[in-house]
């Protein structure tokens, strides 16, 4: 029993790993929407929802069943209940995806203002953060995911940059309202992104090391 | 039958397994008819030829001289039942003793030296028996006696119940004994009031058994009880029983105790049978339901 | 009230076999505590050294230090039957006593002790077949009915029943469901939880789902060795040790 039990975990790893490359994939072509101002992006993006939204049923049901017909012990069960975790954070990142994308559709509608903030940049960050959360997962490296706690504070510093810096732009030019309330829409999306990167590093390390780092340490929220 | 197998074989097969099958069942059958048979000729054998002599004076009175008629064998019947209860109380006891020891204590050399022994006695022609304690206890007593004649018969009931005993104790799981241990109950006493009391059944039918072969043994009794043409109820005189009158009467040349001995032979027979039909009787009284 | 165990240095062996290496555990008062590992891990032998059932194997033995509550078991003026009296066993198999009654059998360890007031024993019998969940399905054919023509879930409790009859302080059970279907199963463990409040309960058992289910404490051994002891709880989800983990997560034993 113990090797059908084993494809069912090797089966729950690799759906998860590729539902991740879908939010990832997602995040990137949102960025791409935002740089090129190409609806087009846009457009893949959203239709990519469902896709994220399916597997993330999927995964749940499979972990459901291994639950109830394997009665898991240990690193196992912390394993599922990590893979459940994820699996939610995950479905999160792929609905921010879809938000920073609609709002590139409205900035797309509106006329191109220049503004003082490295979206690009900051999405990046985010993208690598999430991309090595889910490398933590594939290799069980706790190490990997602590490294992707730390960035966090570098995303929440660069939100509040933006923030502060569209405000005032808001204030002085209130013409581009409109355009910079879509940026910053953007730039809290992308700092939700990472929050969600950060809680599959603390699912990760939870699941290898059986430790709960979560709400403490270097991460508590300001 | 696999589906493999063409038709007509697979019944040839199974006619095969059917003829075979009520033939091995007809021998069996047979086999048990076989058995009884003899068994019923003997009994329906003795009762034609014996009911006719039995009579309440056969049964209430003692033998009259050799030429005259009439008299009986009250005092065979009486003297076979007290020579039994000596037998009995010396055979049981120390029969279900040594199966307690071999069962509990004596899986190791010795109990195989007792074992074998007991073995051998059983094998010991009755009349050795009777001649050894002849020499043993008749001698040294200078009279013969009812108590010499059970002493003899018990030797012989020994090693049945013995066996049975050791059988039956042997045949209770272990985790009974087990149990009793875990209560904190000596070894000793889990042997007499558990483990002998779940074996109780087999070790009775072992009595029975040692008892119904030794109550018609003649031989042993030949230089022991010896006989006797009158009452006697003390052990240590000569007393009759019922295997040494109808040996006594059937080799005789009168044709009146002739008779006798035919009717003394189905009484015998019968007592052995109603003694064990009565401890079936007393002893499932006490069994539960489901037991 | 039930007492606490200690146990130093216990070792015990086959003959030649040496099949416990050296345990020390500490069994808490009115808790229960469970012992699991794989087959031949020993588990069983420490659970019988504990009130020396083990000796009653041919050339099996012990020695170490195991103290139930004040009672030092292989101390120097120990004797075995005396301990057996105050821990009680109950095993694998359901074995009532065949040929006695129902009521007989919860009152074998009294009566073959020699306790002879009648109205006690009775009362006695009452009080365990209570404990042990057993007296209402049974209490109108007590004398009738013999122990071995109850079901196999049912002569489990009259085992029980019987060995809370001599009032122990300790109650040992090697594997006591294992051959039971599984609504036998859940009236005994629902019943150990029970017991608890009284006695201190030693549990071994194969199934760790039951292990988790109603012990507070689990003990994890492998080869004659304890690897493992901890709360229930930690065994399951994180255990400290690699070995304890292999075996919880099924990939041996």
């Amino acid at each position: 029993m113990r090797s059908r039990f084993q494809q069912g975990l090797d089966d729950l790893k690799e759906r998860l790993l590729r539902m991740g490359g879908l939010a990832e994939q997602a995040i990137d072509r949102a960025t791409e929407a935002y740089r090129t101002r190409d609806s087009k992006f846009c457009q893949m993006v959203l239709a990519g929802e469902t896709a994220i939204n399916d597997a993330e049923r999927e995964i749940d049901e499979l972990a459901l069943d291994l639950l109830a017909m394997q009665q898991p012990m240990a690193v196992d069960l912390r394993f599922i209940l990590a893979v459940l975790k994820i699996n939610a954070d995950l479905e999160r990142v792929g609905d921010q995806a879809v938000n920073i994308a609609q709002r590139v559709l409205d900035l797309i509608s509106e006329p191109e203002i220049p503004l003082p903030v490295d979206i690009p940049r900051m999405a990046d960050g985010v993208s690598t953060m999430v991309q090595r959360a889910l490398e933590s997962f594939l290799d069980g490296k706790a190490e990997v995911a602590e490294a992707v706690l730390q960035m966090d504070s570098i995303v929440d510093r660069m939100k509040d940059e933006a923030f502060v810096v569209l405000v005032q732009k808001m204030h002085d030019d209130p013409a581009c309202t409109r355009q910079a309330l879509d940026v910053l829409l953007i730039a809290r999306s992308l700092e939700r992104i990472a929050d969600h990167a950060t809680n599959i590093a603390e699912d990760v390390i939870f699941w290898v090391r059986g430790a709960d780092v979560r709400h403490g340490g270097a991460h508590y929220r300001e | 039958m696999p589906n493999s197998v063409p038709p007509s074989t697979s019944q040839k097969l199974s006619l095969w397994r059917r003829l075979t099958d009520w033939g091995a069942t007809g021998f069996a059958i047979l086999a048990a008819v076989l058995v009884i048979v003899p068994l019923m000729a003997i009994f329906v054998y003795l009762l034609i030829k014996g009911i006719g002599s039995v009579n309440l004076a056969f049964l209430t009175q003692t033998p009259k001289p050799p030429g005259e008629l009439g008299g009986g064998m009250a005092n065979g019947i009486i003297g076979t039942g007290l020579i039994l209860l000596v037998a009995s109380g010396l055979g049981i006891p120390l029969g279900i003793g040594s199966g307690i020891y071999l069962a509990e204590y004596g899986r190791n050399r010795f109990g195989d030296m007792i074992r074998f022994t007991a073995d051998v006695l059983n094998g010991v022609p009755s009349i050795v028996v009777g001649i050894t304690v002849y020499s043993l206890i008749v001698v040294r007593q200078k009279h013969f006696s009812a108590f010499s004649g059970g002493v003899a018969l018990g030797i012989m009931m020994i090693p049945t119940v013995a066996r049975a005993t050791e059988e039956m104790l042997l045949m209770v799981p272990n985790v009974v004994r087990e149990a009793a241990f875990g209560l904190g109950i000596p070894r000793w006493r889990t042997t007499l009031s558990i483990t002998l009391r779940t074996a109780s059944a087999g070790v009775i039918t072992g009595c029975m058994l040692a008892f119904a072969r030794v109550a018609g043994e003649t031989a042993p009794l030949l230089f022991t009880a010896f006989g006797n043409q009158f009452w006697n109820l003390k052990l240590n005189q000569p007393t009759a029983a019922l295997s040494l009158q109808v040996f006594t009467y059937a080799i005789s040349p009168y044709d009146d105790w002739h008779k006798q001995a035919w009717a003394g032979a189905l009484i015998l027979i019968l007592l052995i049978v109603g003694a064990v039909a009565a401890v079936r009787i007393v002893t499932s009284r006490g069994t539960l339901k489901g037991a | 009230m039930g007492v606490g165990i200690e146990v130093r240095g216990l070792k015990a062996w086959y003959g030649k076999n040496e099949s416990l290496h050296g345990i020390d555990m500490s069994v808490p008062a009115n808790h229960v505590t469970a012992v699991i590992g794989p087959s031949g891990c020993g588990k069983s032998t420490f659970v019988r050294c504990l009130n020396r059932m083990h000796e009653t194997i041919p050339e099996a033995y012990a020695e170490g230090s195991v103290k139930v509550g004040e009672m030092d078991v292989y101390g120097g003026g120990s004797d075995p039957v005396e301990v057996r009296r105050r821990i009680g066993m109950v095993f694998q198999k359901p074995n009532p006593f065949p040929t006695m009654s129902i009521f007989d059998n919860v009152a074998a360890g009294l009566k073959l002790n020699g306790f002879r007031n009648r109205k006690q024993i009775a009362e006695l019998v009452e009080r365990s077949l209570k404990l042990a969940a057993l007296w209402e399905e049974v209490k109108d054919s007590l004398h009738k009915k013999s122990g071995a023509s109850l079901s196999g879930g049912q002569q489990q409790r009259l085992c029980i029943a019987r060995a809370l009859a001599v009032e122990p302080e300790v109650l040992l059970m090697d594997e006591p469901a294992s051959a039971l279907d599984p609504i036998s199963t859940s009236k005994i463990e629902e019943l150990i939880f029970q017991l608890k409040q009284h006695y201190t309960v030693v549990i071994v058992t194969h199934n760790m789902q039951q292990a988790a289910r109603v012990a507070e404490l689990t003990g994890f051994f492998l080869m004659g060795n304890l690897i493992e002891y901890d709360k229930t709880e930690k065994i399951f989800t994180t255990p400290a040790d690699k070995r304890t983990e292999d075996y919880v997560t099924g990939r041996f034993g």
